[in-house]
């Protein structure tokens, strides 16, 4: 061990992409996990593309008639994108902040409460992106996939990811205990249940319609449904607009909360 | 058993513990079947209901009985599981338990019967959201908290026979996402067992959750024969009993080393 | 070694939180090279203190700079060249031994090649090559101690900063660390360290301060502090209840000071075979008695002042 007293190479400081680094060294270990992820959306999608397909045929309004498990196909992928990013920051995050105690070593490194932010939130992209890529190789191997701006799913689960990963750090900055987590999965059920996964927005009357429109999950349903069936309308500007301002919002409103919790 | 007052020590301790957390549990099993009702039974039921599908069943009175008693099966796996984990671990609460005059079969025991009593609260705010939402005969509503019980019992006693002896909490969630979830969604819970391929179909009647739903919704729907209930009350109670004898010797051999 | 600025200076460093003052406007001056000791008693403040000087947790009031910085406005600089060894270990139980070692160093901007070279060299300096590719929960004590101890080391800081490094260890494990430090201490490296023990104090520290309530109450080497707070030596005398207050009253002026607790009497004194055989000779036959070193604790007695006797 030699230590001098010259002035120090300047180390390159702390950026987001070491706290993927760390993740991914973790999922070295215990990489069965992205495996679960994938089966679960597929899961769904049997039950209900198939057994409920049967009873349903298929959902009208839509342009057209589109087959049942057309419709619900993508508006799995959309929920698989929010669940996966707010287990990621919440959950995990958590475990980490509290139990774990995972960043307040990494605190005591020139790393910064922002960039271990934005490197949690980058790390539920990348497995989002991992998640949503292969959930639509093996919808487009059921024969669902019939124009190639499914692609764009991809992007759009993205965009759900970043959302939904930074309003899942926002929330874990109010958390008082595990228990606290009932009270996010009494809003996140509903949400899935209702942000037009399983059936259209037109089933409702038109009171309960304005509220569903205000759901962020409705908009990314709009976004990858529209993708996946190759549709476009003025409201996927809208839906974009609604997502990227409202992960914006929640990540720095996030950012500056953790940041007075993290350094107290 | 003989020794029950020990036994009930136990699910004092449980009891205790619940004192922290019953009320958040009543407000989630209040709001699970509201949505899920609402969604499922009236908005997917819309579209269902179209084509008469379901010979005229109307596909909220359908999912009813599979929804709770897939519920049921579902808090059950997951409160024998995790908890069972959590305690028999060095530091946990069985272990102090084990150190007093408890013998590993009363810490089975007065387990179970917390187990119990949370289906049977489920079961009961459940039937009661249903009747409100006219999805379940008021008269045979309260048939369906025994069944309730039934299949709680019949999947507690084997989660827990099996969660004494793990050892990585990544095991239980892997026996949820790929063993509880698949049973949840095609047992028959949300579309009859008739809609899967034929070589599926008895597969599905080999599910100890389908035996469940479908004794749930005879009695609701009140289509029940005597020899379908018996088939599927024994089929619960030979599971039950057989998860109860496994479990109290996998409780010893852990406790008592 | 050439003359940098000050390793750590602190003027009137105050920590509150809400209305609860923990650090109460203390002064430090920790020059380049020198093991400095701060001991106190749980809650005096220690471990606010190092977190401000590790700069993870902001200053209330008064200035603090850091090898020249300013620590409020140049944290990220200050530890870039800061080795900080927490009171309570904080490896990541998810990653292994050697994991540990290199994405901390990622943390740091180092480059892979370095640190693949660097955390060998740490492993066997931990003397945990053996446990290198270990999950951490397998540790025990002693060598999760010595692993946060290497990984504080990864980026060759100028200045360590170790929080209670031995409460809780075994004798093996305190003195295989305190080993440790003498060699760091020998490569150069500055050392602020806080401990309970004034025994640790004495094998590492080359001046110390003690803390009370947020404030410091005493400041010198070792050896000063002993010589100004207590004697080298304390006798320990227990007697039979019947007997007790008629042997005190016999004991009274044979050490420099005497202090009564309900059922001991401490005798402080630079050689305590002595005072025991002066105890003797004037016919006081203890039930039991004791001769050890000076401790901490005698310190704060003295300091505190607390139910003297003479
Ligand atoms: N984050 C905190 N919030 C509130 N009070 C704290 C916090 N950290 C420490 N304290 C209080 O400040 C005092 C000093 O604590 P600390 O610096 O940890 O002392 P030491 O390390 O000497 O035991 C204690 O009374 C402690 O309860
Ligand atoms: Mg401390």
């Amino acid at each position: 061990m030699t230590v001098t007293a010259n002035p120090p190479v300047r180390p390159r400081h702390g950026r987001p992409w070491t706290m993927v680094e760390r993740n991914l060294m973790i999922y070295r270990h215990t990489w069965p996990v992205i495996l679960a992820e994938i089966f679960e959306p597929l899961l769904y999608l049997l039950a209900f593309g198939l057994g409920i397909g049967a009873l349903v045929g298929h959902v009208p309004g839509l342009r057209g008639d589109v087959p049942y498990p057309e419709f619900v196909a993508p508006a799995l992928l959309a929920t698989a994108a929010m669940n996966g990013a707010m287990n990621e920051t919440t959950f995990n995050l958590y475990a980490k902040l509290t139990t774990d105690r995972t960043y307040e070593s990494i605190l005591t490194t020139p790393m910064s409460v922002r960039s271990v932010a934005l490197g949690e939130v980058s790390w539920a992209l990348l497995r989002g992106t991992l998640v949503s890529t292969a959930f639509l190789a093996v919808v487009s191997a059921f024969g669902l996939v019939h124009t190639p701006a499914a692609l764009l799913v991809v992007p759009s689960a993205l965009l759900i990811g970043f959302t939904f990963a930074s309003t899942g750090l926002l929330v874990v900055t109010f958390l008082r205990s595990w228990q606290d987590f009932q009270l996010i999965q009494l809003v996140m059920l509903p949400m899935f249940l209702f942000a037009t996964t399983f059936f259209p927005l037109n089933v409702y009357p038109r009171p309960i319609q304005v509220f569903i429109e205000a759901l962020p999950l409705y908009h990314g349903i709009e976004l990858t449904r529209a993708a996946f069936l190759g549709t476009t309308s003025a409201h996927l500007a809208v839906a974009v607009a609604y997502l990227a301002l409202l992960g914006t919002a929640a990540l720095t409103w996030a950012v500056h909360r953790l940041e007075r919790t993290l350094r107290d | 058993m003989g020794t029950s007052a020990p036994a009930f020590r136990e699910l004092g301790y449980w009891l205790f513990r619940y004192r922290r957390t019953w009320r958040g549990s009543i407000v989630i099993s209040v709001a699970n079947p509201l949505f899920f009702l609402t969604a499922l039974g009236l908005g997917l039921g819309k579209l269902v209901d179209r084509d008469g599908a379901l010979h005229g069943e109307s596909y909220l009175r359908f999912i009813l009985p599979g929804m709770l008693v897939a519920a049921v099966m579902q808090t059950a796996f997951l409160e024998a599981a995790g908890p069972v984990l959590q305690s028999v671990r060095q530091r946990g609460n069985y272990r102090a338990a084990a150190a007093t005059p408890l013998s590993p079969e009363d810490i089975l025991y007065g387990h179970l019967m917390f187990w119990a009593l949370r289906a049977v609260q489920n079961a009961v705010l459940f039937t009661g959201v249903s009747v409100v939402f006219g999805a379940v005969d008021p008269a045979r509503a309260p048939l369906l908290v025994p069944i309730a019980l039934l299949v709680a019992v019949a999947f507690a006693t084997p989660a827990a026979a099996w969660s004494v002896t793990v050892t990585r909490p990544s095991q239980i969630s892997a026996v949820f996402r790929f063993a509880v979830l698949p049973l949840y969604m095609f047992s028959g819970t949300f579309f009859p067992v008739e809609q899967l391929p034929s070589w599926l179909r008895p597969l599905a009647w080999a599910t100890p959750l389908w035996h469940g739903v479908d004794l749930g919704r005879a009695v609701a729907l009140g289509t029940a024969t005597p020899f379908r209930v018996l088939v599927h009350v024994g089929y619960l109670t030979a599971m039950a009993v057989a998860g109860l004898l496994v479990a109290r010797r996998n409780y010893r051999r852990t406790l008592h080393v | 070694m050439t003359a940098g600025p000050v390793p750590i200076l602190a003027e009137g460093l105050t920590k509150t939180y809400g209305g609860f003052t923990a650090v109460d406007g203390i002064d430090l001056e920790v020059r380049r090279g020198e093991a400095f000791g701060v001991l106190g008693a749980n809650g005096a403040g220690k471990s606010s203190t190092m977190r401000m000087i590790a700069c993870v947790s902001p200053v209330t009031a008064g200035s603090l700079r850091i090898l020249g910085r300013d620590s409020a406005t140049d944290g990220a600089a200050i530890r870039a060249r800061l080795g900080v060894v927490p009171q309570d270990d904080t490896i990541d139980g998810e990653l292994t031994v050697r994991e540990n070692l290199l994405i901390y160093g990622r943390y740091f901007g180092l480059s892979w090649k370095v640190l693949r070279e660097r955390s060998a060299r740490l492993l066997e300096f931990a003397r945990l090559e053996d446990k290198a590719g270990d999950a951490v929960g397998t540790l025990s004590g002693g060598m999760r101690r010595r692993l946060t101890i290497a990984r504080a080391l990864i980026n060759e800081p100028e200045i360590v900063l170790l929080d209670e490094p031995t409460t809780g260890l075994d004798p093996q494990a305190r003195h295989l660390l305190w080993e440790r430090l003498h060699r760091l201490k020998q490569d150069g490296v500055t050392l602020l360290l806080t401990t309970h023990y004034m025994d640790e104090a004495e094998q590492l520290c080359d001046r110390l301060v003690v803390m009370d309530a947020g404030r410091i109450v005493a400041s010198g080497t070792p050896a000063e502090l002993i010589a100004r707070h207590t004697s080298r030596e304390v006798l320990e005398l227990k007697f039979a209840a019947d007997e007790r207050q008629v042997m005190i009253d016999k004991c009274r002026g044979l050490a420099e000071r005497m202090e009564e607790l309900p059922y001991r009497l401490l005798l402080y004194t630079d050689d305590g075979e002595e005072t025991l055989a002066a105890v003797n000779a004037r016919g006081v036959r203890p039930r039991t008695a004791l001769i050890r070193r000076s401790t901490l604790e005698d310190v704060f007695l003295t300091l505190t002042g607390r139910s003297l006797v003479d």
